[in-house]
């Protein structure tokens, strides 16, 4: 299978730290796949998925390659790096209240994706936008198109950042952390509805979670990350049936949701720490 | 009820008892001048008689309420009452009065927002010197007091490059040209440090909302730096800008009285300063009157408008 993302010995370094963020990670998405990456908070997981769409601050140096359908993306012009997203590659964020415009319709920020890409007219797009919403699961779109986003609960307001970032049928969506602010019930309805998308679309979906309940529930391949490097890339259901890795292993005990009832939960052996990693 | 409809209904009754406060306060002032009103207004030679008179004449012997009562219905049928001094219907020399107080400030404002917007949004998205250049006039335009710049731009357009008149006053209506040729002056000192204020307004405001989580997203989209700020940044920005601007023209048009003094413009201010030296405490009370409503005014217009750009404060208000 050819890869859709390829990403080959990336490092990442902030001005400020030493450490860099990202450290020498290689990893193929193929076409069509919903690959999970986890690890926790400041493990590298969303530098690394910023990365991708040049969406790092200034401060930020990216070395090494990362290729969308064979085309090298890093060092292209901002310019060039703007017409790929939000056509080519998508991203959303983990909390959606507060990645729409708290101004503006909801219809129009869909609308606002299209228009920013194809030389569509204004009706064109919002007649697509309307499609849109029908299609992640707004109900009553024609109504609701007007209304501002506080007027939606959260999970119908990750529904509409959904809509607005795959209004162009993008064939990379890269999603970090997109159910982490949401109850566990409309949780799941989000992942399936990116599933659904997925599958119906061909899209390669990056998801970025901490969550290996997430990762069991919807990704084909699992990267694990830990201090800014890669550790292993495993098919789901191997991940939890034989984690050849110490610290998959050791995160995979830690899990509340696996471990015995009632039994206390291990802690990660300090030789997985930060600091053993730099040494 | 809900609906843009009803939070306009709901912002201009809330103005209704604010501005019966404020004519409650507005007539109060004959009555709260130290000592007797009239006596004060007629000198200490008056004799007793001559006072009686004109206490009788002001209606000062009338129950409070009883008079508070006939002057507002008075006020409301747009009598305000007459000059004590020319005897003059106040309502006309105010008609005649306000139009150039408004023109004052409602051009010194266009002028502001014209400037102090657009270097605004340069500030906050600009590289090193364009900061540099705007704080400079920011401190500037805030702290150079506005009486000191009128003189120096007088001393520089009237006098040595004498363009402009120093001074006086023609209506828009008799000789358009000639009117903003004296407006020039006045207009443009009050410009300069309203523009300050609201470039900082705006680019603090900006910048603020640049920093927050839906900007990545708009990126993320491939919008452009300039739609995104166009789009964006200035309608959340917009509330704060527009908050400001309403404060402003309140101060414009209650504070340009040392404006319209050193440019001699006819307006109200100068109106309410001549009636307080002159002891015509009718005058007094019909000029601030006039102000007071403006602002007043202003403000529920400022409201309404914040509330259409951000459609949360609409929904919150009902």
């Amino acid at each position: 299978m050819t890869a859709l993302l390829s990403v080959s010995d990336v490092a990442i370094r902030f001005a400020g730290p030493a450490r860099p963020a990202v450290d020498g990670v290689s990893l193929d998405l193929r076409a069509g796949e919903m690959f999970g990456l986890v690890g926790e908070s400041g493990s590298g997981k969303s530098t690394l998925a910023n990365a991708v769409l040049g969406l790092l601050p200034a401060s930020a140096t990216v070395t090494g390659s990362i290729r969308l359908e064979g085309r090298e993306l890093l060092g292209l012009p901002e310019e060039e790096l703007r017409a790929i997203r939000g056509d080519a590659a998508a991203m959303i964020f983990q909390d959606a209240s507060a990645s729409l415009d708290p101004t503006w319709p909801v219809g129009d920020q869909i609308a606002e994706t299209i228009r920013a890409h194809r030389p569509v007219s204004r009706r064109e797009a919002e007649r697509r936008a309307l499609e849109l919403m029908a299609e992640v699961g707004i109900p009553d779109p024609a109504r609701r198109f007007r209304d501002a986003p506080h007027r939606f609960s959260g999970g119908m307001r990750q529904r509409i950042v959904i809509a607005a970032a795959l209004a162009n049928d993008p064939r990379l969506l890269i999603a970090d952390e997109p159910t982490t602010a949401l109850d566990v019930t409309i949780q799941a309805q989000v992942l399936q509805l990116i599933d659904r998308l997925r599958r119906e679309h061909g899209t390669t979906v990056l998801l970025i979670t901490h969550d290996l309940g997430v990762v069991a529930q919807a990704c084909d391949r699992v990267g694990v990350m830990r201090g800014g490097r890669l550790l292993e890339v495993v098919a789901t259901a191997d991940l939890f049936a034989k984690p050849s890795h110490p610290y998959t292993r050791a995160l995979l005990a830690a899990n509340p949701a696996t471990a015995p009832r009632g039994s206390r939960l291990p802690v990660i052996p300090p030789e997985w720490s930060v600091e053993a990693l730099d040494g | 009820m809900s609906g843009p409809l009803a939070f306009v209904l709901r912002r201009v009754l809330v103005t209704l008892p604010v501005l019966l406060a404020m004519s409650v306060l507005v007539f109060l002032i004959i009555h709260l001048v130290p000592g007797d009103p009239v006596r004060t207004m007629l000198g200490f030679r008056a004799t007793d008689a001559t006072v009686a008179e004109m206490r009788h004449q002001l209606g000062l012997d009338r129950p409070l309420l009883d008079q508070y009562v006939s002057w507002l219905s008075g006020v409301l049928r747009g009598d305000l009452g007459t000059d004590l001094v020319s005897h003059a219907s106040l309502s006309e020399l105010l008609a005649q009065r306000l139009p150039v107080t408004f023109e004052l400030a409602g051009l010194s404002m266009l002028l502001a927002v014209l400037v102090g917007v657009p270097l605004g949004v340069r500030a906050a998205t600009g590289g090193r010197w364009t900061r540099r250049l705007t704080e400079g006039f920011v401190v500037l335009g805030v702290s150079v007091p506005d009486f000191w710049l009128g003189i120096m731009l007088v001393i520089l357009f009237a006098g040595l490059l004498a363009w402009l008149p120093p001074s006086g006053h023609v209506a828009f209506s008799d000789d358009p040209v000639g009117n903003l040729r004296y407006m020039a002056l006045p207009v443009l000192t009050l410009a300069t440090g309203e523009a300050a204020y609201i470039l900082r307004t705006t680019r603090s405001a900006v910048e603020s909302v640049l920093g927050r989580p839906f900007v990545t997203f708009l990126r993320a989209k491939g919008l452009s730096p300039r739609r995104i700020v166009q789009g964006h940044a200035l309608r959340n920005a917009g509330p704060a800008i527009v908050t400001v601007i309403g404060i402003q023209v309140g101060v414009l048009l209650g504070g340009a009285i040392v404006i319209e003094q050193l440019f001699g413009l006819p307006g109200v201010g100068k109106l309410i300063v001549t009636g307080i030296t002159q002891r015509n405490y009718p005058v007094v009370q019909a000029g601030v009157l006039a102000i007071a409503t403006a602002f007043i005014l202003v403000s529920l217009l400022t409201d309404l408008i914040v509330g259409w750009l951000d459609p949360r404060v609409a929904d919150a208000a009902s």
